[in-house]
């Protein structure tokens, strides 16, 4: 039984995706054990649900949406610092990974 | 439902005059012209001089759009836009058409002076246009999501989807487009084509566009959608297909192309040869206009971020993706599908609320951007071939 917070959109995926904002240094319970967020992250943003090793497609509507860039651990935040774009490059101003609103 | 019967058999949800300028030079005239007739009167234009094919065809399908009930062109007098043309073609088809220059009028005032009564006379000459009754299955919809976030692909999109379905199975046109934001997902849709040589064209059309974005750089993908949580192109690709729900894909057009019964279309928006005029969309409205100007009587528009356009022409309702933003811009919103993930409603309920709020706004009643007056246009250059006989169904 996951966290009621996270939405598992394909059984195929390996990212969670946010139902509502979770506060920096809550605990998610995942299937394969607990994490602590240590930042805040908001609605709609993504974690691992599992360990990610580089190169390895990310999932999620049980599609590939990018490839990981680094070893990304169960729980931690799956975005533009860990993922490219198998297509066009993202562009994205700085330090939008920690800028989370609401 | 009733609609206002035009010569070429479609039918209006609305009966505005649109006032059009026909280059930038006269953009400030026209606007003027408007001002006071905001509610019978739509500003639309297009701001370039140089001559292309595309922005006229465009003005002609948006000047006898089912929802136009009469015509004033606005031209300073030099620009190379055909305004004989324009104001030929639209009264052909029995509309009232007034054609203004500015450096014939004699200036700003006099022609302003001079549009504001021909608002007023075409106005009260199609007041009293005849109204006959009109079916869900005579209806074109088209869809865009803007201001997307990671909400945008888990609650708005599969909603419109499910609405799409809905209207689909009632002999409805739908349209959903940008092909530069479908991108990864051009394998899921071919295998909904119609035909095996659809789903060729479908897959061609998203390949040019990932070609044409690459050589631009960076594809259709904004700050903001990353730090709405979105990370790739083809995540947003995928959200964003999730707006064309499940029926079979009927067919491929191009802005301008007028589907030719009901079913589901995708709108290839990016221009074909080399890379001329830059972005094919610089923004949400460029893609409701090349809709309308495809047919479509309103456009769902879904909103993770925040939108608050309107259209002018064809009314826009919009589709709160996320619940957050929806208590803060719920002036602006008709439909919070936010609440999908807030309250744990079904995509089909949420599908369903969006399915009646088309046919009431079909059957008169203004939505959100309506009543604030939003009226939004937006027209650039571009150029495209013809699609292809397999393009169409038969």
């Amino acid at each position: 039984m996951t966290d009621p917070r996270l939405l598992l959109l394909s059984p195929d995926d390996n990212v969670f995706v946010l139902r509502a904002a979770i506060e920096a240094g809550e605990t998610v319970t995942l299937e394969t054990g607990t994490a602590t967020l240590p930042a805040r992250l908001g609605m709609g943003h993504k974690i691992a649900r599992r360990a990610i090793a580089p190169g390895e497609k990310i999932v999620k509507y049980g599609a590939p949406i990018g490839t990981a860039t680094a070893k990304i651990a169960p729980g931690a935040h799956v975005h533009v610092h860990n993922v490219k774009s198998d297509h066009t490059p993202t562009y994205a101003l700085a330090a939008t990974s920690e800028e989370v609103p609401r | 439902m009733k609609g206002y019967l035009r010569s070429d058999g479609r039918k209006g949800i609305r009966n505005v005059v649109a006032v059009a300028y026909l280059v930038e030079c006269a953009h400030h005239v026209a606007r003027e012209i408007v001002a006071p007739h905001r509610d019978t009167a739509h500003l639309i234009g297009f701001p370039g001089c140089f001559p292309n094919d595309y922005a006229q065809h465009m003005m002609e399908r948006l000047c006898t759009h089912p929802n136009v009930g009469g015509v004033v062109l606005v031209s300073l007098g030099c620009e190379s836009f055909d305004r004989n043309a324009l104001a030929e073609t639209i009264r052909a088809t029995g509309r009232p058409v007034e054609v203004l220059v500015i450096q014939r009028e004699g200036g700003t005032r006099a022609t302003i002076e001079a549009g504001r009564a021909a608002v007023t006379r075409i106005a009260g000459e199609i007041a009293d246009a005849p109204m006959v009754p009109m079916d869900l299955s005579e209806l074109v919809v088209g869809t865009v999501c803007g201001g997307s976030d990671g909400t945008s692909g888990i609650s708005g999109n599969p909603a419109v989807g499910r609405c799409f379905d809905r209207l689909v199975e009632a002999g409805a046109t739908c349209i959903f487009e940008e092909t530069g934001e479908l991108i990864g997902c051009e394998g899921i849709m071919a295998a909904r084509a119609a035909t095996p040589e659809l789903a060729e064209e479908i897959r061609a059309s998203v390949d040019k566009a990932a070609a044409y974005y690459a050589t631009l750089g960076f594809g259709s993908f904004a700050a903001g959608n990353a730090e709405g949580g979105l990370t790739t192109i083809e995540e947003k690709s995928l959200g964003a297909y999730a707006k064309s729900g499940q029926s079979e894909i009927s067919g491929l057009i191009k802005p301008g192309d007028i589907p030719p019964r009901g079913g589901l279309y995708l709108m290839d928006v990016v221009p074909d040869g080399e890379v001329r005029y830059g972005f094919p969309n610089i923004s949400d409205n460029a893609e409701i206009v090349e809709m309308m100007a495809s047919g479509a009587h309103m456009t769902l528009f879904v909103t993770g971020r925040g939108s608050v356009v309107g259209s002018a022409l064809a009314p826009v309702i919009k589709i709160a993706a996320n619940p957050h933003m929806y208590e803060r811009l719920r002036d602006d919103m008709d439909i919070n599908a936010g609440r999908i993930l807030s309250e744990g409603a079904s995509v089909e309920e949420v599908g369903s609320e969006i399915l009646d709020i088309v046919a009431r706004v079909a059957a008169g009643e203004r939505t959100k951007s309506e009543e604030l007056g939003h009226t939004e246009f937006i027209l650039t250059y571009k150029s495209f071939e013809p699609i292809g006989p397999a393009c169409l169904p038969v």
